[in-house]
């Protein structure tokens, strides 16, 4: 005979969905990133012009109808190369952040878990590393690599693992001392399973949501290398290499620098709008405010 | 001697000790106990006893800074289990010796759903496939009686109260028929209608499985429902080991007995209780003694200096660690 009557109680996801519905930052992000999205995504589509056709007559032209940002030094359409540029940006951000943060939990779990003489001396390289600024890691990272698209990935994956590494290896503290983790090792398993099986999902929130902030910072790091000509190199169009082209005319022609320096600037918002709103959600101390 | 049956555990002088700034303090004194085949073994004590960590070290799960296995052997099946490695270790654990714990609120991984985390367990120890360790995990839910077992299988933690948590904890412990369950207080977070049932329901699966048990627990109540014999610890080490029926009637040792009076009984108003004065001493400050001199009506001159040891107490199987011992029992 039974008594008991199951408690029911409101998952998780579906908690998470009711406090960052109610936010309309959330849905101003969230709205943001996806028309950027879809803009680099759909670029051969949409793009007016072929971002890298020459046309040595419609030099430094004004915005004007026919090219709606105006065309750079080389008569190049500005909208075009924005558009195509948003794919470069997004995919240094995405793909940097996900080598950055697979290295980095990986790295802060086992720290974490292991602890002791292994975990001091991780935390302490790593202390290092986070002691210098992204830019200036970066910066010796990608002048040691050479200046290519991949390296650009590398260098900006670097200079992210650390704080990655911080952010998984706190909650693996924690977890490794819970009643379901000991349970597991009394139930025979291995360090492997219980790191993999059993602290990384119970974290992976957490660092989901941090991804989405240092996204922004991955995108402000690639145009602030690829501004000093340690990104993609030329004719690629990349946001952070078109503003630096721009800067030589700043004077006589706005438009180059000027938008290219919004696109970023949109970007970073949107992404920190979701990644504010998404810790929010997620932060129990800051829930109901 | 031959006609004794072998213990399906035995620890021998097991010491355990904590590292506080610097310097070793026993937790665990020299504990000497067999756990016979099909026993339950209940161990008393208060909080800070070392009761826990008893259990905890025969499965070498305390953290590894900190805490260290000083002395003595845990014998099972032939093998001392303090010097297997950590890999010889984890195929013992849950496969031939399985716990439970005291949370069930909190000893579930609550990102996995329940069928998935009995088959864990499986596949690890036996291996097979997903779908064989899955139709085992219904069977285990169903023996211990989870209404809508199948339904169930794919439910996550938090959709199950506690007593039905702590019934998914024992079907873990039993996926792989171990042959000792070790089980912490497992009944102390429910409340008392449910704590009766599933103790009867380990009785019921120690009886259809052939286990040992090893029944840790502060609730004495629980101890004459369920035990067989049973060994009271304090400050670290066992001062009475006698049969459940013997414990009870004569109570040979001045702790024992306080804590039997301490305990609410129906047949009785509570202002018979009597709470034992003081508590149990810090792990750095054990006195040199008796252990439990400063808090012993009994006490005599000698008990402050000379500690005693665990000796017959005359009646045959009744151990106790008190020389001073009043005749007939300390009523």
């Amino acid at each position: 005979m039974t008594i008991e009557v199951a408690s029911v109680a409101v998952s998780q996801p579906s908690r998470l969905w009711l406090a960052f519905s109610k936010n309309p930052l959330f849905w101003l992000g969230a709205l943001l990133l996806a028309i950027i999205v879809a803009v680099a995504v759909l670029a051969p589509l949409i793009a007016p012009h072929d971002p890298l056709e020459q046309n040595i007559v419609a030099r430094l032209e004004p915005p004007s109808a026919e090219f709606l940002f105006g065309t750079d030094n080389y008569g190049r359409d500005v909208l075009s190369r924005l558009i195509y540029g948003a794919r470069i940006s997004l995919m240094v951000g995405f793909v940097a952040i996900l080598i950055a943060m697979t290295i980095g939990c990986t790295i802060g779990i086992v720290a974490g878990y292991v602890g002791g003489v292994l975990d001091q001396l991780v935390m302490g390289v790593l202390d290092v590393m986070l002691s210098f600024p992204a830019l200036l890691l970066g910066l010796m990272i990608a002048a040691m690599l050479g200046a290519s698209l991949q390296n650009l990935i590398i260098a900006i994956a670097i200079t992210e693992i650390a704080p990655f590494a911080r952010v998984a290896r706190a909650p693996t503290i924690a977890l490794k001392q819970q009643d379901f983790v000991i349970a597991g090792r009394a139930l025979g398993f291995g360090p492997v399973r219980i790191m993999g099986v059993h602290i990384l999902p119970n974290l992976i929130s957490d660092v989901v949501v941090m991804s989405s902030l240092w996204m922004a910072s991955a995108i402000r790091t690639e145009a602030s290398l690829s501004f000093i000509g340690l990104g993609v190199p030329p004719p690629t169009p990349t946001w952070g290499s078109m503003i630096r082209e721009g800067f030589d005319n700043i004077l006589d022609a706005w438009w180059l620098a000027v938008f290219p320096s919004l696109a970023i600037l949109l970007t970073v918002l949107a992404l920190n709008l979701l990644g504010d709103a998404l810790r929010d959600a997620i932060d129990p101390k800051l829930r109901g405010e | 001697m031959t006609s004794f049956p072998r213990p399906a555990l035995d620890l021998r002088n097991l010491r355990t000790e904590f590292r506080i700034r610097d310097r070793w303090y026993p937790a665990v004194r020299n504990v000497s106990v067999s756990l016979m085949p099909n026993e339950t073994l209940a161990v008393v004590g208060e909080s800070g006893s070392g009761k826990s960590v008893t259990a905890l070290s025969i499965l070498r799960l305390l953290p590894h800074a900190g805490a260290r296995i000083q002395g003595g052997e845990v014998l099972f099946e032939g093998q001392d289990l303090v010097t297997l490695s950590e890999r010889e270790m984890s195929s013992i654990r849950g496969n031939s010796i399985a716990m439970i714990f005291q949370e069930p609120m909190t000893s579930l991984n609550p990102t996995m759903t329940v069928g998935d985390q009995i088959a864990e367990a499986i596949l690890i120890h036996r291996g097979g496939s997903r779908m064989q360790a899955k139709a085992e995990a219904l069977r285990l839910l169903e023996e211990v009686k989870i209404p809508s077992p199948k339904s169930r299988l794919d439910e996550y933690p938090h959709q199950f109260s506690g007593g039905m948590r702590q019934r998914v904890m024992i079907a873990m412990a039993l996926a792989c028929h171990p042959r000792v369950l070790l089980a912490d207080e497992p009944t102390t977070a429910l409340d008392v209608t449910i704590q009766a049932q599933v103790l009867s329901q380990l009785e019921e699966l120690k009886q259809a499985y052939g286990m040992s048990m090893l029944f840790i627990t502060h609730n004495l109540g629980v101890v004459a429902q369920i035990a067989d014999r049973v060994a009271v610890m304090y400050a670290g080490e066992i001062v009475e080991l006698a049969t459940v029926d013997a414990l009870f009637a004569k109570p040979m040792h001045p702790y024992t007995a306080a804590l039997l009076r301490a305990m609410p009984r129906a047949d009785r108003g509570t202002e018979n209780l009597e709470p034992i004065p003081g508590s149990v001493p810090a792990l750095s400050a054990v006195p040199a003694g008796c252990s439990y001199a400063p808090r012993c009506p009994f006490k005599e001159r000698t008990c402050l200096d000379l500690h005693p040891e665990l000796v017959s107490s005359g009646d045959p199987g009744h151990l106790v660690r008190c020389p001073v011992r009043p005749v007939g029992g300390v009523h």
